[in-house]
């Protein structure tokens, strides 16, 4: 059984079909790569899974460590905190007038408050709580390193530049111990450069954290560079899926990209 | 000059009490935007609680009137908190997601409850106790005017101090402190991190409604004596000191709570008492002239 499976997934608003009864799977060690025009339901996708939406039709489950978790039945802080599903925004959510260190400590809430009992003992300074503490600072120092912010640790978040403030989202997202990473646009108004850095950290945390990626993305040098599966959807539909060889071949995904016959694209 | 070091010292005691009060404004204003109004109500509660458990330990005679208040702070403590999180739990929660000012009229609604609910169960009479704590230094003496501190304020404001500094801490420093902030920002963003930001907010209650009952407390020992009224004008100078100092921000409450104890004390020395009140809100309009997001407050800048 897959890491994550979506079964039938259908969501309207009012009489849009905003997602018709898309399928799919994803893997650990995948990245997955949601494709697909403007419009076409990627984010919506998204948001189904981390509980913003709930879907009309469909069943949405996580399968690790021998337990299962229906997504559409649970409460949003649940699906992050058990089923471990994190993400990242098309538009940076982090808390902005909080320190970057802090935005990585929210992060890892359950195991402090666990550590902590409920705060008890991290008011009286007890030993626990502040090894638990420690680790956790040693944590988000290690995602630090890894996403070049080290410097910047105690600045306001909402003071970094554009493309620190992406990295911090995902560095976040990380700190949560996800089994799963949606990340939804990361390299939007990135350059080139960091466009290219970006997708050998996403490629970086496949190889080493065994976890599942879901990747939406527009650029699509990124996309095929480092995709292992990708999914094309259309007004909310999911018209193909396969490698990145298959779907750069794909007369249904070229049609729907460009919207002519397969002869006019063909000339570049 | 005595009397002023005086009304300073009497100044100082009577803001303690408004900034417990007003950090439990400021939190919950923080945490989900609203002006929890029957806050004044759960620090007379606690003020009640306070004075119901000094009767009943009365006859058994009190040993130190330290252990005495200890006592009665735990009880204090514990049934105010309840008292807190039953209210966020009956009346806000399940209007959370409706519309802003849906939580505001049910939080006057508990307040004008929780008044009569007082009301019915003690009377109106006012309720007094026996002095818990007496004497005090004699700081100096000019004629027949003694300028004194008692045992009693030394400890209200060593107290009061300790439990702000506890309190930044805990807010600073703790995960629950953190997790609170977070939610203050982005509660949603909050919860895609696991946060669970029910019992965050329900914490937030809590809290807010032990530092009431300690000011209750402080008050029963202070005065001698609770009615079911002495929430209404303790809990609208308390949100001034909150709007005062910034609301949202926690040392801004504790400041915005001395200053009106201070202006009060120091108002009632040199002027006319009957225009107390009308000194610290006339402040207060002038203050929000010039400073409309409070002394410590941080506006807000919009980027466009």
């Amino acid at each position: 059984m897959s890491l994550l499976t979506v079964e039938h997934l259908t969501i309207r608003f009012g009489g849009l079909v905003a997602i018709d009864d898309v399928s799919f799977a994803a893997e650990d060690r995948r990245i997955t790569a949601i494709i697909g025009p403007n419009g076409a339901g990627k984010t919506t996708v998204f948001n189904c899974l981390t509980g913003f939406y709930k879907p009309d039709v469909g069943r949405m489950c996580v399968a690790a460590d021998g337990q299962e978790w229906l997504l559409e039945r649970m409460e949003g802080f649940r699906i992050a905190r058990d089923a471990g599903i994190a993400r990242t925004f098309q538009n940076i959510r982090l808390f902005p007038k909080m320190t970057v260190l802090e935005n990585l400590l929210v992060a890892q809430h359950k195991a402090l408050q666990r550590a902590s009992m409920f705060s008890l003992a991290g008011l009286v300074g007890a030993k626990s709580f502040r090894l638990a503490e420690q680790a956790a600072i040693e944590r988000a120092r290690g995602w630090l390193e890894r996403c070049k912010l080290v410097h910047v640790a105690d600045d306001e978040a909402g003071s970094l530049p554009y493309g620190a403030q992406r990295r911090l989202e995902i560095a976040r997202a990380m700190c949560t111990g996800p089994r799963i990473l949606c990340l939804d646009e990361p390299a939007a108004g990135l350059n080139p450069a960091e466009s290219a850095e970006l997708a050998a950290l996403v490629r970086s945390v496949r190889d080493e954290e065994k976890i599942a990626v879901l990747l939406i993305e527009h650029d699509m040098s990124v996309v095929m560079e480092i995709s292992d599966q990708i999914i094309v959807l259309d007004h909310g539909r999911k018209i193909a899926q396969g490698r990145p060889d298959e779907i750069r071949a794909n007369p249904d995904v070229i049609r729907a990209y460009l919207g002519t016959d397969e002869e006019a694209v063909a000339a570049p | 000059m005595e009397y002023l070091v005086q009304q300073l010292i009497n100044g100082l005691t009577l803001g303690a009490i408004y900034g417990l009060i007003a950090i439990g404004y400021t939190m919950v204003y923080g945490i989900i935007g609203m002006i929890n109004f029957a806050h004044g109500e759960v620090y007379m509660i606690g003020a009640f609680i306070s004075i119901i458990a000094f009767t009943i330990l009365g006859p058994f005679g009190f040993a130190s009137p330290i252990v005495a208040i200890i006592i009665v702070l735990a009880v204090a403590l514990i049934f105010t908190s309840v008292y807190g999180w039953a209210i966020e739990r009956i009346a806000y929660r399940p209007l959370r997601g409706s519309f802003r000012l849906a939580p505001l009229i049910s939080a006057i609604g508990v307040s004008i409850f929780l008044q009569n609910y007082v009301h019915m169960l003690q009377g109106a009479k006012m309720k007094p106790i026996q002095p818990v704590v007496r004497g005090g230094f004699v700081l100096a003496q000019e004629g027949t005017f003694v300028v004194q501190i008692t045992y009693l304020q030394i400890g209200i404001i060593v107290a009061t101090v300790a439990l702000m500094a506890g309190f930044t801490y805990l807010i600073q420093r703790t995960s629950l402190g953190r997790a609170q902030r977070a939610c203050e920002q982005d509660r949603k963003m909050a919860a895609l991190l696991g946060v669970d930001v029910d019992r965050t907010i329900s914490l937030t209650f809590v809290m807010g409604a032990a530092l009431a009952a300690v000011a209750g407390l402080i008050f029963t020992l202070y005065y001698g004596a609770v009615d079911f009224f002495i929430g209404f004008l303790a809990g609208l100078k308390a949100f001034t000191a909150a709007v005062l100092g910034g609301i949202g921000s926690l040392p801004g409450a504790m400041l915005g709570g001395l200053l009106i104890g201070l202006i009060e004390a120091f108002w009632s020395a040199y002027f006319p008492i009957a225009y107390k009140d009308v000194a610290v809100f006339g402040i207060l309009v002038v203050v929000l002239i010039f400073r409309p997001t409070g002394l410590l407050g941080r506006p807000d800048i919009e980027k466009v």
